[in-house]
């Protein structure tokens, strides 16, 4: 398997590993995947008063490019409203990391992360729903 | 003893099961023959044909004697995945009148298996035995899956992956009482255990030169000759090897494969004893530094040359990906689309994720304690940093157990 150097960066300098206190209400989680698939993916958002992304953290389990796309929409989310960063498409994610066709899952994986982890803040902050879904 | 250095920024070299390099001996005794000696063997009329014979019958005793063998009792082949394609099919289509039925284990190589799987397909009917979860197979419920019409079983003498020995010697007896033949890939056996065809009872069995420190492209099938065994021809020419394989013999590649089984056999105790305490110690070295490693096969009835590990928690691309600083095999096979884990440590009854977290550590004549020890302080570092990154780590480690997550499978 080859991999991008953008893959191969992220995946030996990934950024923003590990978590925040999940009862934290200005936390949202969001964890998609399957041990049993090959990926599992825990992406959380710490947003704050403005409804501005101010922090990300992520932990994946999973291959070098679930691992990189990860750990680029962490850097991705950071300054954004929430409904801008629901706007984060996982065809940009595969463009900017180059990922092969057989990788494209990865993507996927790492954009429903977003929306898992928005929609776990929404819910915890008065259940609003996502405007965008 | 002769050294093969490798220049120093290569990986770490730890996948012998898979192949090795020749040994200088060897590459010795073949060079002759692709120069001066060039002839062909199955010249007769001329001391080119005859002296290149001459090196063929002399290599065709030396794999003999390995195996405890008559010399007329080797064929040689390509390798060892025609040997067992002839073994199998040449056996099955001879035999076709007083039965179609096969049997053979879930942990074969697919050299067997595809095998197998082609005979079904011309009407043949195969049992693929299910193993313990140490790999070997039960004695009792190999008996039972015998028939009247079972004309050959097949077994694989130590597993590629697991390096597990199966119980040869009662599965030959057993087989023998039954009169159904049987046939024994002896390819990761051969130069790491006794070898003896006697002791075992088998009928047929599969060698490979490049497991031993020989060339590629070059084996051979032991076909018993009392009581005679008979095969099918799968290649059809010049009736060479006695009609049952045509072919110009390769006659450097049969040197190389008689020089390396001599030398094998030689080495073998002193490979054995050495292997095995670098055996233990990266077994030793890893399990101290780092949790949740899980052995798979037999650790008593196996060759010391293999260590596979599964590693928690960790995903095996990844895994893989981080130790490319030394050349292993995995249980997971990212040849394709989808990550298959190995179908040999699924018959163990082994998780996907285990499976695919796998590592096989192939240990041989020429690595040292120093890689050894590299290759240890490599994996405790590799495994500790994805682990870091793992969710699953961090729940294993808050107590969580895994199995009762729900997953959002997609
Ligand atoms: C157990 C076993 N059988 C058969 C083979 C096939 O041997 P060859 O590469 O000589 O065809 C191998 C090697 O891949 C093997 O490990």
């Amino acid at each position: 398997m080859a991999y991008s150097e953008k893959v191969i960066d992220h995946y030996e300098n990934p950024r923003n590993v590990g978590g925040f206190d999940k009862n934290d209400t200005s936390v949202g989680t969001g964890m998609v995947g399957a041990p049993a698939c090959g990926d599992v993916m825990r992406l959380q958002i710490k947003v704050n008063e403005q409804g501005i992304i101010e922090d990300a953290k992520f932990k994946t389990y999973g291959c070098g490019s679930a691992i990189a796309s990860s750990s680029l929409v962490t850097e991705w989310v950071k300054g954004k409203t929430l409904d801008e960063a629901m706007t984060i498409k996982n065809s940009q994610i595969a463009e900017e990391l180059e990922l092969p066709p057989v990788k494209i899952h990865c993507s996927v994986l790492a954009e429903d992360a977003i929306k898992a982890a928005i929609a776990d803040y929404r819910s915890k902050n008065g259940g609003v729903a996502s405007e965008t879904h | 003893m002769n050294r093969i250095v490798l220049p120093e920024q290569r990986p770490i070299y730890l996948d012998y099961q898979s192949t090795t390099p020749v040994d200088p001996l060897v590459v010795e005794a073949m060079l002759p023959y692709l120069t001066e000696n060039f002839g062909n063997p199955a010249s007769r009329s001329h001391s080119y044909g005859w002296s290149a014979e001459k090196a063929v019958e002399r290599a065709r005793e030396q794999v003999a004697a390995a195996i405890h063998a008559d010399p007329r009792e080797i064929v040689w082949t390509s390798g060892a995945t025609e040997a067992s394609n002839l073994a199998i099919k040449g056996a099955a289509h001879f035999y076709s009148g007083k039965g179609r039925h096969l049997i053979t284990l879930r942990t074969e190589h697919k050299a067997t298996l595809d095998t197998c799987r082609q005979l079904e397909r011309e009407g043949f009917e195969v049992t693929y035995l299910e193993v313990q979860e140490n790999g070997l197979v039960d004695l009792d419920v190999f008996r039972a899956a015998l028939r009247p019409d079972t004309i050959l079983a097949s077994v694989l003498y130590v597993n590629n992956e697991i390096g597990v020995i199966q119980p040869m010697e009662e599965i030959g007896k057993m087989l023998r009482e039954h009169k159904v033949l049987f046939h024994v890939d002896a390819v990761q056996a051969l130069g790491k255990i006794p070898v003896d065809v006697e002791a075992i009872q088998a009928d047929l069995m599969s060698l490979s030169a490049h497991k031993i420190y020989g060339p590629k492209g070059i084996g051979a099938l032991y076909v018993r000759r009392k009581p005679r065994v008979r095969i099918e021809a799968q290649i059809h020419g010049g009736g060479h090897e006695r009609g049952m394989r045509s072919g110009t013999l390769p006659t450097h590649q049969i040197v190389g494969m008689g020089a390396a089984a001599e030398l094998a056999v030689q080495l073998m105790d002193s490979d054995s004893k050495r292997i095995r305490q670098l055996r233990d110690r990266l077994l030793v070295g890893i399990t101290s530094q780092v949790e949740e490693v899980y052995i798979n096969g037999d650790m008593e009835h196996r060759v010391p040359h293999n260590l596979n590990l599964s590693f928690a928690y960790v995903e095996g691309e990844s895994l893989i990906m981080a130790l490319k600083g030394i050349a292993v095999s995995s249980g997971s096979a990212c040849t394709s689309a989808s990550l298959e884990p190995s179908y040999v440590l699924r018959a163990l009854g082994k998780s996907d994720e285990l499976a695919h977290s796998s590592i096989r550590f192939g240990i041989g004549r020429y690595t040292t304690e120093e890689e050894i020890d590299a290759t240890i302080a490599l994996v405790a570092a590799k495994v500790g940093k994805l682990r870091e990154l793992s969710p699953l780590w961090e729940m294993h480690l808050e107590g969580i157990d895994l199995n009762s997550v729900q997953w959002a499978a997609h």
